[in-house]
């Protein structure tokens, strides 16, 4: 198995305060990688570096052999990485279809009607194609969630960074998100997923990483990971949703 | 999914509204051949309002760069005007889209200034840069420096044929920035656009390549916005750098933008009408006229954010220019209010909306 998606001592500071302190995490190809953490224990941050939102201060990122830590969101966007947010981020005056189609045809690079396809299939997958005419702007927050998703599916990732991307969802609409992701499983994409729904995260990924205070607190087996004493202690009362 | 599938471009209302846009043109152009001198003259000052409004909505609706130094691009169109007719002794009415072209070329290097900027210090820096030109042009008495210059011979041509090559070449201004944006945004260039306006870093994260996009957009909206200075002069026959290079431009611009609706074709047209109609019905008012204008313009901020139009679009779903993509799947179209999926519960109304967005997520996003 070869490392499709790396950071290597990885750091992120703002203002005094260290969000990211020192992390190296990599990821294999076809790998499902699942990250907790307390709230502010710099998650979001760590996709925010992988996908270039933000600069890293030290360290750097690796994406398919290369360097990528000084290219700009759009080139590691081309090259094959794709993320959801964590508060969806819909182009609200634009339909559904509209917002898919920026990632396919913008994201591969190629023209408008080239990418009618692959967008229909994003939408599909994502289980939006019953409102692809829609005004995004009208979406309800599981529909707006999906979006997110099926946008990243439209740039046909390599890998698929996903950010809380079942948070403030319901139970049954949680099961349904996690049997689209297994789906995405099953076609190749490496998927790195934050998340706080405990559940959800086992029901789909290989391997478990906690993190705290920006530095990696364990590693490895899900059900070992989270019933480790550390990230016992980290947590305590607040993850066991 | 190999379904066959298709885009619908048009909506009943398009289908109607371009070609009743085709007839106003058409119609529009004949008044030379009835109109009196004052009705052609009012009418350029509309239709370069219409050029000018368009231009800034495309720079400031669609790529976020709220410029309050477009004024700069009628100075210089105005000045390019006279320079390559008075001096170089070309046609004066064929320096209108060399004006356009001396605009965009001066728009690189400006860009390149203002680009630095972001906000409301990108909107202050635009200005200060035209106040420069402006500053720069007193400096140099080839230009005729403070007191300006005069456009002799637009001035020699006959009466009649002057005002009516103005009014048309002003009717071609109007309609032709609204084709401009009209096709640039139907294309995949206006694809970015849209989601820019929407959201930038959105957009960025789906490989738009944010910065490329902007610079295009700044430099087209000072082609179009030059030639409007150009054509205005052409009118005016005089050029100063006070009155070319002055903030009232940009002040007509928003203006009309603000009251139509940002980022929406049919916004800035709207915007215009009502702001020319206002000028023709209580100038002789003064100080109330001001006071009235300035009340409108805060009313609409304060009740209808989203301009005249924009308010009036999202209750009624009427595109004159439709530059939307329906999906349709073999003969089936989906529809544009499909009911929500029946296990969402949560209402879009719900969710943050776009300005308290910033402050609900972690304090870790930056918005680069």
């Amino acid at each position: 198995m070869t490392v499709i998606l790396s950071a290597e001592h990885l750091t992120k500071s703002y203002g005094g305060v260290r969000v990211v302190d020192d992390l190296s995490v990599s990821l294999l190809e076809g790998e499902a990688l699942g990250v907790v953490g307390p709230n502010g224990a710099g998650k979001t941050t760590l996709i925010n570096l992988f996908t270039g939102i933000v600069h890293t201060d030290e360290g750097k990122v690796v994406f398919a052999g290369q360097d990528v830590s000084r290219r700009t969101p759009d080139q590691r966007c081309h090259a094959g990485m794709a993320r959801t947010y964590q508060i969806p981020k819909p182009f609200e005056g634009m339909t559904v279809f509209e917002n898919v189609l920026v990632g396919g045809t913008y994201g591969r690079g190629q023209s408008e009607k080239a990418s009618h396809e692959i967008c229909v299939r994003a939408l599909h997958r994502a289980s939006l194609l019953p409102q692809a005419n829609v005004l995004a702007e009208s979406l309800s927050l599981l529909e707006r969630k999906r979006l997110e998703l099926a946008r990243a599916l439209a740039t046909e990732p390599k890998v698929l960074l996903l950010d809380e991307i079942a948070g403030g969802l319901t139970e049954q609409e949680v099961l349904s998100l996690v049997e689209t992701i297994k789906q995405l499983r099953t076609e190749g994409i490496s998927i790195i997923w934050i998340e706080h729904i405990v559940h959800a995260l086992l029901a789909v990924v290989d391997r478990l990483m906690a993190i705290d205070f920006g530095r990696l607190i364990a590693e490895g087996d899900p059900k070992t990971v989270i019933n480790s004493p550390q990230v016992r202690d980290v947590y305590m009362g607040s993850l066991m949703v | 999914m190999a379904t066959p599938l298709k885009i619908e471009r048009y909506t009943r209302t398009s289908r109607i509204a371009l070609p009743v846009a085709v007839v106003v043109v058409i119609a529009a152009a004949t008044i030379p051949a009835w109109g009196s001198s004052n009705i052609m003259k009012q009418g350029v000052t509309f239709l370069t309002l219409v050029a000018m409004a368009q231009m800034w909505n495309l720079l400031a609706g669609y790529a976020g760069l709220v410029s309050v130094g477009q004024q700069a691009f009628i100075g210089i169109g105005a000045y390019s005007l006279w320079v390559f007719a008075e001096k170089v002794g070309i046609n004066p009415f064929l320096c209108v889209p060399i004006a356009g072209i001396v605009a965009a070329l001066f728009a690189l290097p400006t860009a390149g200034l203002a680009f630095r900027l972001r906000g409301g210090y990108f909107a202050v820096g635009t200005w200060v840069i035209a106040e420069v030109y402006r500053l720069l042009v007193t400096q140099i008495t080839w230009l005729g420096g403070g007191s300006g210059v005069s456009i002799t011979s637009a001035g020699q041509v006959a009466r009649g044929t002057r005002e009516a090559v103005v009014f048309w070449l002003a009717l071609a201004v109007a309609a032709g920035s609204i084709a401009l944006v009209y096709f640039l945004l139907r294309s995949r260039r206006g694809l970015a656009l849209t989601a820019i306006r929407d959201d930038e870093t959105g957009a960025r994260g789906l490989g738009v390549n944010v910065f490329r996009s902007k610079l295009w957009v700044y430099i087209l909206a000072a082609f179009g916005t030059g030639v409007t200075g150009a054509v205005i002069y052409l009118n005016l026959l005089r050029v100063q750098p006070e009155a070319g290079f002055g903030l009232n431009w940009s002040a007509l611009m928003i203006f009309a933008v603000v009251i139509g609706g940002l980022g929406t074709i049919e916004g800035p047209i709207i915007g215009a009408v009502i702001f020319f109609a206002l000028q023709q019905l209580l100038s002789d008012y003064g100080t109330w006229y001001l006071i009235l204008i300035g009340a409108l313009a805060a009313g609409v901020v304060v009740f209808a954010q989203r301009g005249l139009w924009g308010t009036f679009v999202r209750r009624r779903a009427v595109d004159l220019f439709p530059v939307r993509r329906r999906l349709c799947l073999e003969t089936v179209c989906f529809p544009e209010d499909a009911p929500p999926a029946p296990a969402a519960v949560w209402s879009a109304s719900a969710l943050p909306d776009e300005s308290t967005t910033a402050t609900a997520e972690p304090p870790d996003r930056v918005d680069a």
